[in-house]
Protein backbone atom coordinates (compact mmCIF):
# COMPACT_ATOMS: atom_id res chain seq x y z
CA UNK A 1 0.00 0.00 0.00
CA UNK A 2 1.26 3.40 -0.79
CA UNK A 3 1.74 6.41 1.74
CA UNK A 4 1.22 9.17 -0.22
CA UNK A 5 -1.03 11.51 0.85
CA UNK A 6 -1.27 11.60 4.73
CA UNK A 7 -2.90 9.62 6.74
CA UNK A 8 -5.32 8.28 4.14
CA UNK A 9 -7.44 6.02 7.20
CA UNK A 10 -6.31 2.51 5.25
CA UNK A 11 -2.94 3.11 5.68
CA UNK A 12 -2.71 2.52 9.34
CA UNK A 13 -5.04 -0.83 8.99
CA UNK A 14 -3.33 -3.58 10.75
CA UNK A 15 -1.60 -5.93 8.36
CA UNK A 16 -3.92 -8.92 8.09
CA UNK A 17 -6.89 -6.31 7.55
CA UNK A 18 -5.12 -4.52 5.33
CA UNK A 19 -4.47 -7.80 3.06
CA UNK A 20 -7.88 -9.27 3.25
CA UNK A 21 -9.19 -5.41 2.30
CA UNK A 22 -7.55 -5.60 -0.46
CA UNK A 23 -8.44 -9.25 -1.82
CA UNK A 24 -12.21 -8.20 -0.85
CA UNK A 25 -11.88 -5.30 -2.84
CA UNK A 26 -9.87 -6.59 -6.32
CA UNK A 27 -13.10 -9.60 -6.38
CA UNK A 28 -15.55 -7.46 -5.64
CA UNK A 29 -14.77 -4.97 -8.69
CA UNK A 30 -14.11 -7.97 -10.63
CA UNK A 31 -17.64 -8.98 -10.17
CA UNK A 32 -16.24 -12.33 -8.86
CA UNK A 33 -17.38 -12.12 -5.21
CA UNK A 34 -20.94 -9.98 -3.55
CA UNK A 35 -19.81 -8.34 -0.34
CA UNK A 36 -23.73 -8.34 0.81
CA UNK A 37 -23.21 -12.75 0.81
CA UNK A 38 -20.00 -12.36 2.89
CA UNK A 39 -22.38 -10.30 4.94
CA UNK A 40 -25.04 -13.09 5.40
CA UNK A 41 -22.45 -16.30 5.45
CA UNK A 42 -21.16 -14.18 8.77
CA UNK A 43 -24.10 -13.71 10.23
CA UNK A 44 -25.52 -17.18 9.49
CA UNK A 45 -22.30 -18.65 11.63
CA UNK A 46 -22.48 -15.67 14.41
CA UNK A 47 -26.01 -15.40 14.67
CA UNK A 48 -27.93 -19.11 13.53
CA UNK A 49 -25.82 -22.09 12.78
CA UNK A 50 -23.48 -22.51 16.58
CA UNK A 51 -23.23 -24.74 19.21
CA UNK A 52 -27.28 -24.44 20.26
CA UNK A 53 -28.00 -26.19 17.22
CA UNK A 54 -25.85 -29.30 18.23
CA UNK A 55 -27.26 -28.88 21.71
CA UNK A 56 -30.78 -29.79 20.30
CA UNK A 57 -30.03 -32.71 19.05
CA UNK A 58 -28.31 -33.83 22.34
CA UNK A 59 -31.13 -32.61 24.57
CA UNK A 60 -33.21 -34.50 21.93
CA UNK A 61 -31.53 -37.54 22.26
CA UNK A 62 -31.47 -37.77 25.93
CA UNK A 63 -35.49 -37.07 26.25
CA UNK A 64 -36.49 -39.48 23.79
CA UNK A 65 -35.03 -42.97 22.99
CA UNK A 66 -36.10 -43.39 19.86
CA UNK A 67 -34.71 -40.06 18.60
CA UNK A 68 -31.35 -41.50 20.06
CA UNK A 69 -31.67 -44.55 18.16
CA UNK A 70 -31.88 -43.39 15.21
CA UNK A 71 -29.47 -40.98 15.53
CA UNK A 72 -27.08 -44.01 16.58
CA UNK A 73 -27.84 -45.66 13.43
CA UNK A 74 -28.42 -42.52 11.31
CA UNK A 75 -27.23 -39.57 12.36
CA UNK A 76 -27.42 -37.42 8.89
CA UNK A 77 -30.86 -38.05 9.19
CA UNK A 78 -31.88 -37.88 12.55
CA UNK A 79 -30.18 -34.34 12.78
CA UNK A 80 -31.76 -33.15 9.76
CA UNK A 81 -35.08 -34.26 10.86
CA UNK A 82 -34.49 -31.33 13.69
CA UNK A 83 -33.70 -28.78 10.49
CA UNK A 84 -29.74 -28.88 11.06
CA UNK A 85 -28.10 -29.33 7.64
CA UNK A 86 -25.61 -28.33 5.27
CA UNK A 87 -22.19 -27.48 4.73
CA UNK A 88 -19.49 -29.43 7.27
CA UNK A 89 -22.39 -31.95 8.27
CA UNK A 90 -23.42 -33.51 5.11
CA UNK A 91 -21.92 -36.61 6.67
CA UNK A 92 -22.57 -36.90 10.14
CA UNK A 93 -21.85 -39.33 12.70
CA UNK A 94 -22.80 -39.44 16.53
CA UNK A 95 -20.79 -41.22 18.84
CA UNK A 96 -22.32 -41.57 22.52
CA UNK A 97 -20.14 -41.41 25.47
CA UNK A 98 -20.99 -44.27 28.23
CA UNK A 99 -19.90 -45.01 31.51
CA UNK A 100 -17.10 -46.91 30.03
CA UNK A 101 -15.60 -45.01 27.23
CA UNK A 102 -15.29 -41.45 26.36
CA UNK A 103 -15.22 -40.25 23.27
CA UNK A 104 -12.54 -37.77 21.92
CA UNK A 105 -13.01 -35.56 18.29
CA UNK A 106 -10.08 -34.32 16.71
CA UNK A 107 -8.92 -33.57 12.73
CA UNK A 108 -5.05 -33.65 12.88
CA UNK A 109 -4.56 -32.80 9.90
CA UNK A 110 -6.62 -30.12 9.32
CA UNK A 111 -9.63 -28.35 11.08
CA UNK A 112 -12.25 -30.65 9.90
CA UNK A 113 -15.56 -29.92 12.51
CA UNK A 114 -19.02 -30.42 12.14
CA UNK A 115 -19.99 -26.89 11.33
CA UNK A 116 -23.99 -27.98 10.81
CA UNK A 117 -24.69 -28.96 14.73
CA UNK A 118 -21.39 -26.87 16.24
CA UNK A 119 -20.87 -23.64 14.06
CA UNK A 120 -17.43 -22.97 13.54
CA UNK A 121 -14.33 -24.40 15.35
CA UNK A 122 -12.85 -22.47 18.08
CA UNK A 123 -9.19 -21.73 18.43
CA UNK A 124 -7.46 -24.19 19.82
CA UNK A 125 -9.13 -27.15 18.15
CA UNK A 126 -7.80 -25.96 14.60
CA UNK A 127 -3.99 -25.29 16.30
CA UNK A 128 -0.96 -27.15 16.83
CA UNK A 129 -1.10 -27.99 20.69
CA UNK A 130 -4.65 -29.94 20.90
CA UNK A 131 -4.17 -31.49 16.55
CA UNK A 132 -0.64 -32.75 17.49
CA UNK A 133 -1.59 -34.18 21.23
CA UNK A 134 -5.42 -35.31 20.95
CA UNK A 135 -4.47 -38.80 19.77
CA UNK A 136 -0.86 -39.03 21.53
CA UNK A 137 -2.08 -37.91 25.19
CA UNK A 138 -6.04 -36.85 25.71
CA UNK A 139 -6.02 -37.30 29.31
CA UNK A 140 -3.23 -34.68 29.32
CA UNK A 141 -5.43 -32.73 26.83
CA UNK A 142 -8.68 -33.29 29.02
CA UNK A 143 -6.98 -32.02 32.19
CA UNK A 144 -6.05 -28.80 30.34
CA UNK A 145 -10.02 -28.79 30.39
CA UNK A 146 -10.26 -29.31 33.89
CA UNK A 147 -11.31 -33.12 32.77
CA UNK A 148 -10.22 -35.54 34.74
CA UNK A 149 -11.42 -39.30 33.45
CA UNK A 150 -11.42 -42.28 36.09
CA UNK A 151 -8.27 -44.03 35.27
CA UNK A 152 -10.88 -47.12 34.13
CA UNK A 153 -12.62 -45.33 31.49
CA UNK A 154 -11.52 -46.28 28.36
CA UNK A 155 -11.07 -42.89 25.40
CA UNK A 156 -11.73 -43.22 21.99
CA UNK A 157 -10.35 -40.42 19.43
CA UNK A 158 -12.11 -39.87 16.46
CA UNK A 159 -9.81 -38.18 14.12
CA UNK A 160 -11.59 -36.89 11.30
CA UNK A 161 -9.20 -37.67 8.52
CA UNK A 162 -12.07 -38.00 5.68
CA UNK A 163 -15.44 -35.87 5.36
CA UNK A 164 -17.38 -37.71 8.38
CA UNK A 165 -18.12 -35.67 10.73
CA UNK A 166 -18.13 -36.60 14.46
CA UNK A 167 -20.99 -35.16 17.09
CA UNK A 168 -20.31 -36.68 20.73
CA UNK A 169 -23.23 -37.22 22.86
CA UNK A 170 -22.03 -36.73 26.56
CA UNK A 171 -23.89 -38.76 28.99
CA UNK A 172 -26.89 -37.04 30.64
CA UNK A 173 -26.23 -35.66 33.92
CA UNK A 174 -27.65 -37.25 37.04
CA UNK A 175 -30.35 -35.00 38.57
CA UNK A 176 -32.21 -34.09 35.42
CA UNK A 177 -34.91 -36.13 35.29
CA UNK A 178 -38.33 -34.13 34.79
CA UNK A 179 -36.24 -31.51 32.89
CA UNK A 180 -37.64 -30.39 29.47
CA UNK A 181 -35.78 -30.39 26.05
CA UNK A 182 -34.75 -26.43 26.93
CA UNK A 183 -33.55 -27.31 30.10
CA UNK A 184 -31.66 -30.26 29.09
CA UNK A 185 -30.10 -28.25 26.04
CA UNK A 186 -28.86 -25.84 28.80
CA UNK A 187 -26.43 -28.11 30.20
CA UNK A 188 -24.79 -29.04 26.49
CA UNK A 189 -21.85 -27.00 26.50
CA UNK A 190 -19.94 -26.65 22.99
CA UNK A 191 -17.03 -28.78 24.79
CA UNK A 192 -18.85 -31.59 25.84
CA UNK A 193 -19.84 -32.16 22.06
CA UNK A 194 -16.37 -32.45 21.05
CA UNK A 195 -15.16 -34.41 24.11
CA UNK A 196 -13.31 -31.86 25.91
CA UNK A 197 -15.87 -30.92 28.48
CA UNK A 198 -18.94 -33.15 29.96
CA UNK A 199 -22.54 -32.25 30.06
CA UNK A 200 -22.75 -29.66 33.17
CA UNK A 201 -24.63 -30.71 36.42
CA UNK A 202 -28.06 -28.85 37.16
CA UNK A 203 -28.54 -25.56 39.24
CA UNK B 1 2.64 -34.77 1.59
CA UNK B 2 4.52 -35.12 4.70
CA UNK B 3 3.89 -31.39 5.52
CA UNK B 4 3.37 -29.15 8.60
CA UNK B 5 -0.50 -30.14 8.95
CA UNK B 6 0.14 -33.59 9.79
CA UNK B 7 0.21 -32.80 13.30
CA UNK B 8 -0.69 -36.47 14.91
CA UNK B 9 1.84 -36.71 17.63
CA UNK B 10 4.21 -34.07 17.28
CA UNK B 11 5.94 -32.42 20.29
CA UNK B 12 6.78 -29.39 21.19
CA UNK B 13 3.70 -27.18 20.55
CA UNK B 14 2.40 -26.26 24.54
CA UNK B 15 -0.33 -26.78 26.35
CA UNK B 16 -3.94 -26.21 24.61
CA UNK B 17 -5.47 -23.31 26.80
CA UNK B 18 -8.60 -22.85 25.80
CA UNK B 19 -10.25 -19.60 25.76
CA UNK B 20 -12.96 -18.92 28.27
CA UNK B 21 -15.93 -17.36 26.58
CA UNK B 22 -14.18 -17.43 22.95
CA UNK B 23 -16.19 -15.05 20.27
CA UNK B 24 -17.08 -16.85 16.88
CA UNK B 25 -14.53 -14.37 15.37
CA UNK B 26 -11.23 -12.44 17.21
CA UNK B 27 -11.35 -9.53 14.12
CA UNK B 28 -13.46 -7.71 11.46
CA UNK B 29 -11.00 -9.26 9.27
CA UNK B 30 -11.69 -13.09 9.99
CA UNK B 31 -15.14 -12.82 9.05
CA UNK B 32 -13.71 -11.39 5.98
CA UNK B 33 -11.79 -14.46 5.49
CA UNK B 34 -14.28 -16.22 6.07
CA UNK B 35 -16.59 -14.92 3.15
CA UNK B 36 -14.55 -14.41 0.75
CA UNK B 37 -13.52 -18.04 1.38
CA UNK B 38 -16.52 -19.47 1.04
CA UNK B 39 -17.73 -17.19 -2.11
CA UNK B 40 -14.20 -17.50 -3.91
CA UNK B 41 -14.94 -21.74 -3.29
CA UNK B 42 -18.53 -20.84 -4.44
CA UNK B 43 -16.96 -20.13 -8.15
CA UNK B 44 -16.86 -23.95 -8.28
CA UNK B 45 -12.53 -23.18 -9.81
CA UNK B 46 -11.40 -25.66 -7.23
CA UNK B 47 -12.72 -28.22 -4.70
CA UNK B 48 -11.78 -28.97 -0.90
CA UNK B 49 -9.01 -31.07 -1.66
CA UNK B 50 -7.36 -28.43 -3.33
CA UNK B 51 -7.66 -26.06 -1.38
CA UNK B 52 -7.09 -28.30 1.65
CA UNK B 53 -3.85 -28.98 0.03
CA UNK B 54 -3.04 -25.27 -1.00
CA UNK B 55 -3.00 -24.87 2.53
CA UNK B 56 -0.93 -27.65 3.87
CA UNK B 57 1.02 -26.29 0.76
CA UNK B 58 2.33 -23.46 3.03
CA UNK B 59 6.36 -23.58 4.02
CA UNK B 60 6.22 -24.81 7.18
CA UNK B 61 7.87 -22.11 9.12
CA UNK B 62 4.79 -19.90 7.44
CA UNK B 63 1.77 -22.23 8.09
CA UNK B 64 3.12 -22.72 12.07
CA UNK B 65 3.45 -18.55 12.31
CA UNK B 66 -0.14 -18.13 11.14
CA UNK B 67 -3.20 -18.45 12.76
CA UNK B 68 -5.87 -20.56 10.80
CA UNK B 69 -7.78 -17.57 9.36
CA UNK B 70 -4.40 -16.27 7.99
CA UNK B 71 -3.74 -20.30 6.49
CA UNK B 72 -7.06 -19.65 4.98
CA UNK B 73 -6.34 -16.28 3.18
CA UNK B 74 -3.12 -17.16 2.19
CA UNK B 75 -3.90 -20.32 0.32
CA UNK B 76 -7.03 -18.54 -0.75
CA UNK B 77 -4.69 -16.00 -2.64
CA UNK B 78 -2.72 -19.00 -4.38
CA UNK B 79 -6.00 -20.37 -5.54
CA UNK B 80 -7.01 -17.28 -7.21
CA UNK B 81 -3.88 -16.59 -8.95
CA UNK B 82 -3.42 -20.34 -9.61
CA UNK B 83 -7.04 -20.37 -11.30
CA UNK B 84 -6.02 -16.94 -13.14
CA UNK B 85 -8.90 -14.72 -11.16
CA UNK B 86 -6.52 -12.42 -9.36
CA UNK B 87 -2.61 -11.24 -11.01
CA UNK B 88 0.55 -10.99 -7.74
CA UNK B 89 0.17 -7.37 -9.12
CA UNK B 90 -3.53 -6.91 -8.72
CA UNK B 91 -3.01 -8.79 -4.77
CA UNK B 92 0.08 -6.25 -4.39
CA UNK B 93 -2.14 -3.18 -5.23
CA UNK B 94 -5.28 -4.12 -3.69
CA UNK B 95 -7.31 -3.05 -7.00
CA UNK B 96 -8.48 -4.93 -9.82
CA UNK B 97 -5.83 -4.11 -12.80
CA UNK B 98 -7.98 -5.96 -15.46
CA UNK B 99 -11.21 -7.64 -15.85
CA UNK B 100 -11.81 -11.11 -15.07
CA UNK B 101 -11.30 -13.37 -17.61
CA UNK B 102 -13.84 -16.02 -16.39
CA UNK B 103 -17.78 -15.50 -16.91
CA UNK B 104 -18.73 -16.62 -13.40
CA UNK B 105 -21.36 -15.34 -11.99
CA UNK B 106 -20.78 -14.72 -8.06
CA UNK B 107 -22.81 -16.12 -4.78
CA UNK B 108 -25.33 -13.50 -4.27
CA UNK B 109 -26.39 -12.84 -0.61
CA UNK B 110 -29.97 -14.12 -1.50
CA UNK B 111 -28.57 -17.51 -2.05
CA UNK B 112 -26.21 -17.80 1.06
CA UNK B 113 -28.95 -19.44 2.83
CA UNK B 114 -29.67 -22.35 0.09
CA UNK B 115 -26.08 -22.78 -0.72
CA UNK B 116 -24.97 -23.43 3.11
CA UNK B 117 -27.84 -25.72 3.58
CA UNK B 118 -26.78 -27.87 0.62
CA UNK B 119 -23.33 -28.40 0.94
CA UNK B 120 -21.00 -30.05 -0.52
CA UNK B 121 -21.82 -34.00 -0.20
CA UNK B 122 -19.08 -35.98 -1.80
CA UNK B 123 -20.42 -40.07 -1.46
CA UNK B 124 -20.24 -41.22 -4.80
CA UNK B 125 -21.49 -44.62 -5.76
CA UNK B 126 -19.01 -47.33 -6.81
CA UNK B 127 -19.05 -50.47 -8.85
CA UNK B 128 -16.87 -52.44 -6.56
CA UNK B 129 -17.59 -54.54 -3.48
CA UNK B 130 -15.55 -53.04 -0.48
CA UNK B 131 -12.03 -55.57 -0.22
CA UNK B 132 -12.49 -55.43 3.67
CA UNK B 133 -15.27 -55.88 5.74
CA UNK B 134 -16.00 -55.36 9.54
CA UNK B 135 -13.13 -57.05 11.74
CA UNK B 136 -10.53 -57.46 9.38
CA UNK B 137 -7.03 -56.73 10.31
CA UNK B 138 -5.59 -54.12 7.93
CA UNK B 139 -2.21 -52.19 8.05
CA UNK B 140 -2.19 -48.62 6.73
CA UNK B 141 0.17 -48.46 3.98
CA UNK B 142 3.56 -46.82 4.60
CA UNK B 143 3.12 -43.89 1.87
CA UNK B 144 4.47 -40.68 1.08
CA UNK B 145 2.58 -39.32 -1.80
CA UNK B 146 4.45 -35.99 -2.38
CA UNK B 147 0.69 -34.26 -3.64
CA UNK B 148 -2.25 -34.28 -1.10
CA UNK B 149 -3.67 -37.21 1.01
CA UNK B 150 -5.21 -38.02 3.90
CA UNK B 151 -3.30 -40.23 5.49
CA UNK B 152 -1.86 -38.95 8.70
CA UNK B 153 1.71 -39.62 9.26
CA UNK B 154 1.26 -41.47 12.90
CA UNK B 155 -0.72 -44.08 11.59
CA UNK B 156 1.63 -45.23 8.62
CA UNK B 157 2.80 -48.81 8.99
CA UNK B 158 0.63 -49.45 11.70
CA UNK B 159 -2.40 -52.15 11.81
CA UNK B 160 -5.76 -52.14 13.12
CA UNK B 161 -8.97 -53.40 12.89
CA UNK B 162 -12.15 -52.48 10.75
CA UNK B 163 -14.89 -51.26 12.46
CA UNK B 164 -16.99 -50.06 9.75
CA UNK B 165 -17.71 -49.93 6.34
CA UNK B 166 -18.51 -46.13 6.12
CA UNK B 167 -19.10 -45.78 2.28
CA UNK B 168 -17.65 -44.33 -1.00
CA UNK B 169 -16.48 -41.10 -1.02
CA UNK B 170 -14.10 -38.82 -3.67
CA UNK B 171 -10.65 -39.84 -3.36
CA UNK B 172 -9.12 -36.47 -2.24
CA UNK B 173 -5.20 -37.68 -3.60
CA UNK B 174 -7.00 -37.78 -7.07
CA UNK B 175 -9.30 -34.49 -6.70
CA UNK B 176 -6.77 -32.43 -4.87
CA UNK B 177 -5.08 -32.65 -8.47
CA UNK B 178 -7.52 -32.68 -10.97
CA UNK B 179 -7.59 -36.24 -11.41
CA UNK B 180 -10.80 -36.70 -11.10
CA UNK B 181 -13.30 -37.54 -8.00
CA UNK B 182 -12.30 -41.27 -8.77
CA UNK B 183 -14.23 -42.31 -5.29
CA UNK B 184 -13.73 -45.81 -3.20
CA UNK B 185 -14.51 -47.38 -0.26
CA UNK B 186 -13.92 -45.59 3.07
CA UNK B 187 -12.90 -48.08 6.50
CA UNK B 188 -12.84 -46.51 9.80
CA UNK B 189 -10.38 -48.23 11.05
CA UNK B 190 -9.39 -48.74 14.82
CA UNK B 191 -5.81 -48.29 16.69
CA UNK B 192 -4.86 -48.77 19.94
CA UNK B 193 -2.66 -45.93 22.08
CA UNK B 194 -0.13 -49.25 22.70
CA UNK B 195 0.44 -50.23 18.82
CA UNK B 196 0.82 -46.40 18.05
CA UNK B 197 2.76 -45.19 20.60
CA UNK B 198 4.28 -48.33 21.90
CA UNK B 199 5.78 -47.67 25.70
CA UNK B 200 4.39 -43.88 25.65
CA UNK B 201 0.58 -45.24 24.87
CA UNK B 202 -1.99 -45.04 27.21
CA UNK B 203 -3.37 -48.62 28.12
CA UNK B 204 -6.89 -47.13 27.71
CA UNK B 205 -6.64 -45.64 24.44
CA UNK B 206 -7.61 -46.35 21.11
CA UNK B 207 -7.74 -43.99 18.45
CA UNK B 208 -9.83 -44.18 14.99
CA UNK B 209 -8.79 -42.88 11.41
CA UNK B 210 -10.84 -42.86 8.50
CA UNK B 211 -8.86 -44.09 5.85
CA UNK B 212 -9.54 -44.63 2.01
CA UNK B 213 -9.30 -48.47 0.43
CA UNK B 214 -6.14 -48.02 -1.64
CA UNK B 215 -4.55 -46.68 2.41
CA UNK B 216 -5.08 -50.17 3.48
CA UNK B 217 -3.79 -53.85 3.30
CA UNK B 218 -5.06 -56.73 4.67
CA UNK B 219 -2.66 -57.59 7.40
Amino acid sequence: MTNSHDHDHDNELDPMTARVRALETILSEKGLIDPAAIDAIVDTYQNRVGPQNGARVVARAWSDTEFADWLARDATAAIASLGFTGRQGEHMHAVFNTPQTHNLVVCTLCSCYPWSVLGLPPVWYKSPPYRSRAVMDPRGVLEEFGVRLDKDVNIRVWDSTAELRYLVVPMRPAGTDGLDEDALAALVSRDSMIGTGLAEAPE
Amino acid sequence: MNGPHDLGGEMGFGPVAPETDEPVFHADWEKRVLGVTLCSGALRLWNIDESRHARESLHPADYYASSYYEIWIKALETLLVRHGCVTAEELQSGHALKKAVMDRPPLVAADVPATLARGGPCDRPVDADPHFAVGDRVTVRNIHPSGHTRVPGYAKGKTGVVEEVAGAYVFPDDNAHGRGENPQWLYRVVLTGDDLWGPQGDPSLTVSIDAWESYLERA
